[in-house]
């Protein structure tokens, strides 16, 4: 199913996601970077594990935590550090911000502010797939805040009613901003909730990059096959606040992040490398500076663009 | 069910003619797509998409489950990867189930990926009260709509300009919002010739010239005006009278111009009055004739309670001819409501 050179960019993509987060949480910290920043550290296997199993054509919608499923799906990290820092070379020009990076040359059809509001862009995007029958499938992230949202079960309705080309990756990271998602969620198993509209539905550790790997792999198998849509819950956690100023504590306990802490997907997947020979000690450290060096640059890049000029501001609204 | 008139003309029904754009528009372009409620084997409440179902197959031709933010987030998605939708919404009350999918999501996502994406889509969705529909099937809310950049708002008033408009917005890269009342689809009949055209957005029309008053009115109220100025003109009061066709794009210099010309301005519209379109145009006359204006703008629109069921109740809370021969007299007069 997968080679070592597959394998090993797994892992760097995952390491890339976690060093860019951390670079970003310093580059707040130091009010380098304008509004809000929301981390994708911790859930890293998630966004990883499904874009693994797509083609460079296929589609993905992302969320406000997005930054994962962006680098993951092959955006450019000096771009995207450059959007998030409001500046014109960044990938929307600095009028999106790092809520809503877009690569459209990548099939990245823009994070998006709204939860669940990139679920709808998904489905059409599959829609599309289906009726000029290119084989592509379209994956729309979402959180088990999103879950919640009717949007969802409109669009799950109709993809699974004309058997549509999309997998729904619900990340549950455990916390609804600041909300834990058993307290305000009905029944025990949201997966059933896609079986009850005949689509599959599928939980899985999101914290295992290759249990993620596997499910999104077979649910796209199953939609290129035209038997319709998926639903993957990915249980995993966000290491740091709902956005970074807000520390994370006060609503989950010390006991619990040092218990996803312990999951970590990271180091899991590297002892899983090591130990079945895909990779060695010095390979890795390769790897780990390699990625250091990226995310330099692509800090670097990103203070060292312009701001856009005024004369930006009304360019784009329209298609001329 | 068309009569020949002359050569090349026939009067068609304004849903005749939006019919003509939408089967000629998806005969040219492959893209093209209609979405919504009853929309395919049905043909529409309003019948506007009959035939399409019939002759370009149900994929082109969706009739989807009652929906409407989820059929119009996929048509969003649709529209991103290269299809060109155009979602009906039968009664333009339930566009409030979309207006995450419009607001948010259509009329931004150019803008928030720095010009990336391209959002082709089309909403038709009806406006217009006088049918004892009740509180949510009688409103008119385009207004709205202008009120977001990011989107095209469209309120043609005959069969002619609805046709040349929708073809114009089949061809557009932007989300276009089109507003058609459901009153007109029907009753409304005019001339249309046979030969292709367009109308371009941002273009008002003059409906009828006049010198000594302005009225600027929407859609239905466009047939208001021209009976109260037909009306005016046997007491020998010449109103011209001005349909914007589109309020996104707006046409601001001809309605500026002819009130230079005419010094007196009554605008016109089935929206609510309150914020309402017209108010917009009322600033926009006072911005570019203030110098030229000898009475107080006078604007109708909807009066602010929910549209009422019980006719004469509901008949009330629309501007009609004798409101807008009365309002006219009022400027006349140099006197404000």
């Amino acid at each position: 199913m997968t080679d070592n050179p597959q394998l090993i960019e797994m892992y760097r993509k995952m390491l890339l996601i976690r060093r860019f987060e951390e670079a970003i949480f310093d580059l707040y910290r130091d009010g380098k970077m304008p509004g809000l920043a929301h981390l994708y550290a911790g859930e890293e296997a998630v966004a990883v594990g499904s874009c693994a199993a797509l083609n460079p054509d296929d589609y993905i919608t992302s969320t406000h935590r997005g930054h994962g499923h962006i680098l993951a799906k092959g955006g450019q990290p000096d771009r995207m550090m450059a959007e998030v820092c409001g500046r014109v070379d960044g990938y929307c020009r600095g009028k999106g911000g790092e809520m809503h990076i877009a690569d459209f040359t990548l099939g990245i059809l823009g994070a998006n502010g709204i939860v669940g509001g990139g679920l709808g862009i998904a489905t059409g995007a599959a829609f599309t797939a289906k009726v000029r029958k290119t084989g592509q499938v379209s994956v729309g992230f979402f959180g088990e805040g999103g879950i919640n949202q009717g949007i969802f079960y409109e669009e799950l309705n109709m993809a699974a009613a004309w058997k549509l080309p999309v997998i729904y990756v619900c990340e549950n990271n455990q916390y609804g901003e600041y909300t834990p998602w058993r307290k305000v969620t009905a029944g025990e198993d949201i997966t059933e909730r896609a079986r009850a509209m005949g689509a599959a539905g599928v939980r899985v550790d999101g914290n295992d990059v290759l249990a993620v790997y596997q499910v999104t792999r077979e649910a796209a198998e199953r939609a290129r096959q035209g038997e319709g849509p998926s639903l993957i819950e990915c249980l995993t956690y966000r290491y740091t606040g709902h956005h970074v100023g807000e520390p994370g504590k006060g609503y989950r306990s010390d006991a619990e992040i040092e218990e996803w802490r312990r999951r970590d997907p990271i180091p899991r997947f590297e002892k899983y490398m090591l130990e079945k020979g895909i990779a060695s000690g010095t390979d890795i450290e390769e790897i780990q500076e390699n990625v250091a060096q990226e995310i330099s640059e692509a800090v670097d890049f990103a203070l060292n663009a312009p701001y856009p000029e005024l004369s930006e501001l009304t360019k784009h609204v329209y298609v001329e | 069910m068309t009569v020949e008139t002359k050569t090349g003309v026939r009067e068609l029904t304004f849903a005749q003619a939006l019919r003509e754009a939408l089967h000629e528009e998806m005969q040219r372009d492959d893209r093209i797509f209609v979405i919504g409620e009853d929309v395919g084997a049905w043909g529409g409440v309003f019948r506007v998409t009959e035939g399409i179902y019939d002759k370009f197959g149900p994929e082109r031709a969706v009739d989807t489950p009652i929906s409407e933010e989820g059929f119009t987030g996929l048509a969003v998605g649709a529209a991103m990867t290269g299809l060109h939708p155009v979602v009906e919404i039968m009664f333009g009350d339930f566009i409030t189930l979309a207006m995450e999918q419009i607001v948010n999501q259509a009329a931004k996502m150019r803008y928030m990926s720095g010009g990336q994406a391209e959002v082709p889509i089309t909403v038709r969705a009806t406006i217009g009260a006088g049918r004892s529909s009740g509180g949510q099937h009688s409103q008119s809310l385009h207004a709205w709509f202008a009120h977001i950049p990011g989107l095209k708002v469209v309120v043609p008033a005959t069969p002619y300009d609805a046709k040349g408009l929708l073809k114009t917005a089949l061809r557009d890269q932007n989300p276009v919002m089109f507003f058609e009342d459901k009153l007109m689809y029907a009753k409304v009949k005019g001339e249309v010739p046979e030969q292709e055209y367009t109308i371009p957005f941002g273009k008002a029309d003059i409906k009828r010239p006049g010198k000594d008053v302005t009225i600027v009115a929407l859609s239905r109220m466009v047939h208001a005006a021209l009976a109260a100025a037909e009306k005016l003109a046997e007491e020998g009061i010449q109103a011209e009278v001005i349909d914007p066709r589109t309020l996104t794009p707006l046409d601001r210099d001809t309605l500026i111009q002819s009130v230079i010309k005419t010094q007196r301005a009554v605008i016109v519209d089935m929206g609510y009055h309150d914020f309402g379109a017209t108010a917009e145009l009322a600033a926009t006359i006072m911005n570019g004739a203030f110098d030229y204006i000898d009475a107080p703008i006078e604007r109708l629109g909807a009066t602010q309670v929910p549209i009422p069921f019980s006719p004469p109740l509901e008949m009330s809370t629309i501007p009609d001819e004798e409101k807008i021969i009365a309002a006219v007299k009022r400027t006349l007069a140099g006197r404000g409501a």
